[in-house]
């Protein structure tokens, strides 16, 4: 994210806020950056892709004019592509490996991909098609990016397959949780438009456990692939936490993407309490609200936060002040319920805790406490424990546990994605979760055709 | 402060920039602007009977990106009366006494139409005549340039007839529409040529439109051939330079031209025997101002080099050239790559393993870093490698020790022929 990309917040027109901030390619940009790729040959970049994306071929692509090539190149490794192509941290993944980090500086990979996605999505392209049907049916809990990735894959291989999805629209984080200045939804909407067009069914505003059972999907498909991602952000457990103006930043950002965007925050005094992505994403959301001031507060130092450098440098561009060393201990209502401040108290780094970092401990004496009107809280995501027991699986803390080969305690049922990520283990992001869903789908298909072998 | 003065069979200038005879030369406002802005020189888009020309006219070459790496046109010579180009040329001159105008000249292929256009040039007070046997479009269907260009005979005579009449020194120059110039460059010294220039355009067509399949460019949906400029079209024209150059047959001076863009490129056609050089392409691209850093630049290398006059350095390449029986068969030399400046692209590997002698390996070290080295003993000494490789320094093409002393295919086929045939002569 470039520094030059200044903010202008409207207080009148609140949507103009929320439209995409990072600027596309032009035609002439995009073949300009495409011709500088030096076309490596065993590219380090697609090393760098989770997801394999075979990266100076889609470039090569775009220089030669054969974006429909390009798109599918990208689409074919990458189910969620065109949604990667503006969230993944490629500083860190394709870019972070270009060879020409050596030399001159990197091909601006994730700006290509969108170029190549993005005239997919112009152009209404179709760009796959249903494999023959092999008489299997699975059926997918879950719509976010590791679910729509392994129905496309499992369509393409000749499954039946049925995503059940508890929202009304499939897309998971990409379609409600990435904002839509970073992620707009139509880019969502047009990935699982490609899903569907393969003939799989998505069962909107179904959650299992209540519009159909577990059983039910054990008892009626061959296979069940568990991609139901994280759940709510969890209780802060401090007093005032269900006054009127607490929010969950999940639903938060939710509502942004979702509903008529509201002018409640204008002007007023917002703080975060947490410093990943999703605190960052709820910060900068107030931001374009109106919000007239807006802390993050996190008990820990810039070095434990988990946000990644470009969203906190994005923050900082937004104006978002950080307090670290910060932890809310009580929130303060009005007579009428509302918010109107948060009690905190200054934190010091003791001794390494059980995952390595510095565990903060209170200073005491230091409370202070900050008016502000609005309390986001960012503080990690919930596991969906219940769901995990109706399928009765092992897991670790609600952490689902697979085998290699993406299959949980249950023969039947395989799982990926978010479900699935334990602590520490590796980062949660969208393109890891895709290719978990290409490889849950291919445990399917490998175990399928053994059995066809052997039978 | 190297001396940048030049002179061309008698034709004198203060630079070695001219203009050629294009759309650039076309008028006295355009070859003014070109001479405020630093060029030598220009020879004036080429004078004769008005003729019409059609709409779209140009096309380009665009490689990776990158615009006018060739340049294609349909235009003819001159579409404005004899009258008012001499008037604008006498006009040029007196304001500009120093710096050289050439007329440009193309007349049906008659006696007395030349001497007539001769005389009426040289009275405007031109510097010098440029016979235009080149244009291979237009003009050729009419039986004039390129069409008199690439018969020999007709370039002898025509010259011979410019000859009878001029008072200042001809130019002619020649088209490489041609199997060999120096058959063309030599009649043109027979027919008494004070200089040669070259090379005018190459036939060519641009493209073809993908979705109308029109040809580009097109004249309302029909195309013709045009001629081809840019840097696309200099290692053609380097070599046409340099093969007369070489020839102990043509003894008269080389204007050369043919994609030259910067100084670097007129100091290589000099080097290889051209006493200056004409520019087009670079100059419709970019405007005349492109001059300055063509005489700044070649100014900066003669003084680094300690080379007193531009004019020392014409033709010191040309002994290097010869012909291909000329060359050691001994000599060797092989790739190494610097591991510390690769940035493993792998892009060396891939074109050696696929295309050349598989010989650039693709390793790991103790750490797993990958790195390439070459197998020395393989590697012929191609290049293949360093030219596909996009960092500097990351390649070398070093020479090796021969274990046999120098020897050509001619030395060989005469060391061959003299065993077989002790009595015949060996140098035959």
């Amino acid at each position: 994210m470039g520094n030059s990309e200044k903010l202008h917040i409207s207080l009148t027109e609140l949507p103009k806020n929320f439209q995409e901030v990072h600027p596309a390619l032009s035609d002439r940009e995009a073949v300009e950056e495409a011709n500088r790729c030096l076309y490596c040959y065993d590219a380090p970049c697609i090393q760098a892709c989770p997801t394999g994306i075979d990266i100076p071929t889609f470039i090569k692509k775009i220089a030669s004019g054969n974006i429909k090539g390009s798109a599918k190149t990208i689409m074919t490794a990458n189910p969620v592509g065109a949604s990667c192509a503006r969230v993944c941290p490629t500083e860190e993944l394709c870019e972070g490996a270009c060879v020409l980090n050596h030399s001159t500086k990197p091909i601006m990979i994730g700006d290509l991909q969108r170029y190549a996605t993005d005239w997919a999505i112009k152009n209404d392209q179709v760009l796959f098609q249903k494999g023959q049907s092999n008489g299997k049916s699975v059926a997918i809990v879950g719509g976010g990016p590791a679910g729509l990735s392994a129905a496309r894959e499992l369509s393409l291989l000749g499954y039946d397959v049925t995503i059940f999805e508890a929202s009304p629209t499939a897309g998971g984080l990409n379609t409600y949780g990435i904002v839509s200045f970073r992620l707009p939804q139509k880019i969502s909407y047009w990935e699982v438009d490609q899903v569907k067009s393969l003939d799989v069914k998505i069962r909107t505003n179904t959650a299992v456990g209540k519009d159909v059972s577990a059983d039910e999907l054990l008892n009626s498909f061959d296979h069940v692939v568990l991609a139901a991602g994280m759940g709510r952000v969890p209780d802060l457990g401090i007093d005032g936490e269900d006054l009127d103006g607490v929010y969950d930043a999940i639903e938060f950002v939710k509502d942004t993407k979702t509903k008529p965007l509201s002018n409640r925050l204008v002007g007023k005094n917002v703080v975060v309490i947490g410093a990943g992505n999703t605190a960052i994403d709820g910060a900068t959301c107030s931001v374009r609200l109106g919000a007239g001031n807006v802390k993050i507060l996190y008990r820990r130092t810039q070095e434990e936060m988990s946000a990644y450098d470009f969203e906190y440098e994005f923050a900082k561009q937004d104006g978002v002040e950080f307090r670290w060393l910060t932890q809310p201990i009580k929130i303060h209502g009005d007579e009428n319920g509302r918010v109107k401040a948060i009690e905190c108290i200054k934190m010091e780094l003791g001794e390494p805790g059980a995952d390595g970092r510095r565990r903060p401990v209170p200073v005491e004496g230091s409370n202070f406490i900050l008016p502000v009107d609005a309390v986001i809280k960012a503080i990690g995501q919930t596991r969906h424990q219940s769901l995990i027991d109706l399928f009765r699986l092992e897991h670790i803390d609600g952490v689902v546990q697979i085998s290699e080969d993406y299959r949980t305690s249950n023969p039947k049922v395989f799982a990926c994605g978010d479900i699935t990520f334990g602590k520490g283990k590796s980062e949660a992001m969208v393109v890891t979760a895709a290719q978990q869903g290409k490889k849950a789908a291919y445990a399917i298909h490998s175990h399928y055709m053994e059995e066809t072998v052997t039978a | 402060m190297a001396d940048l003065r030049t002179n061309l069979a008698g034709i004198e200038s203060p630079n070695p920039f001219w203009l050629a005879s294009a759309p650039p030369t076309n008028s006295g406002y355009q070859v003014q602007r070109a001479f405020e802005a630093g060029w030598g020189g220009a020879v004036w888009k080429t004078l004769g009977d008005p003729i019409l020309n059609v709409s779209s006219r140009f096309a380009a070459v665009s490689f990776n990106g990158q615009r006018v790496a060739g340049f294609n046109n349909i235009e003819l010579i001159t579409d404005r009366p004899l009258e008012v180009n001499l008037q604008e040329i006498y006009e040029t001159k007196k304001r500009f006494p120093n710096h050289t105008v050439v007329a440009s000249l193309m007349v049906e292929p008659q006696q007395e139409k030349w001497h007539e256009i001769v005389k009426r040039v040289e009275e405007v007070g031109v510097d010098g005549l440029e016979l235009n046997f080149g244009c291979p479009h237009g003009m050729a269907e009419r039986g004039m340039g390129s069409a008199s260009g690439q018969v020999p005979e007709l370039v002898e005579k025509q010259t011979y007839w410019v000859k009878e009449a001029a008072q200042t020194p001809v130019i002619v120059k020649l088209t490489p529409n041609i199997t060999d110039i120096t058959a063309t460059a030599e009649a043109a010294a027979r027919g008494g040529a004070d200089a040669i220039s070259m090379i005018n355009t190459i036939n060519s067509l641009a493209g073809v439109d993908l979705d109308s399949w029109n040809t580009i460019p097109h004249v309302g949906g029909k195309g013709a051939h045009g001629g081809y400029c840019g840097p696309a079209v200099k290692p053609i024209a380097l070599n046409m330079v340099g093969e007369c150059a070489r020839s102990p047959r043509i003894n008269v001076p080389i204007s050369g031209m043919g994609g030259v863009s910067n100084w670097q490129n007129a100091v290589e056609f000099m080097l290889m025997g051209a006493s200056n050089v004409q520019v087009c392409t670079a100059a419709m691209h970019h405007g005349f101002r492109i001059v300055e850093d063509m005489i700044d630049g070649l100014n900066n290398y003669l003084d680094e080099k300690g080379i007193a006059s531009v004019q020392d350095i014409i033709g010191k390449s040309v002994p290097k050239y010869s012909d291909w029986g000329n060359l050691d068969l001994n000599y060797k030399i092989v790739a190494r790559i610097n591991n510390d400046v690769c940035i493993n692209c792998n892009k060396c590997h891939i074109a050696c393993e696929d295309t050349s002698h598989q010989c650039i390996d693709m390793l790991k070290d103790d750490q797993g870093n990958s790195y390439l080295e070459v197998r020395e003993e393989d590697c012929v000494g191609c290049n293949l490698c360093s030219i596909v490789c996009p960092v500097d320094g990351a390649i070398d093409m070093v020479e090796v020790e021969s274990e046999h002393p120098p020897m050509t295919w001619n030395d060989r086929q005469a060391a061959i022929g003299s065993l077989q045939n002790p009595s015949a002569d060996p140098i035959k």
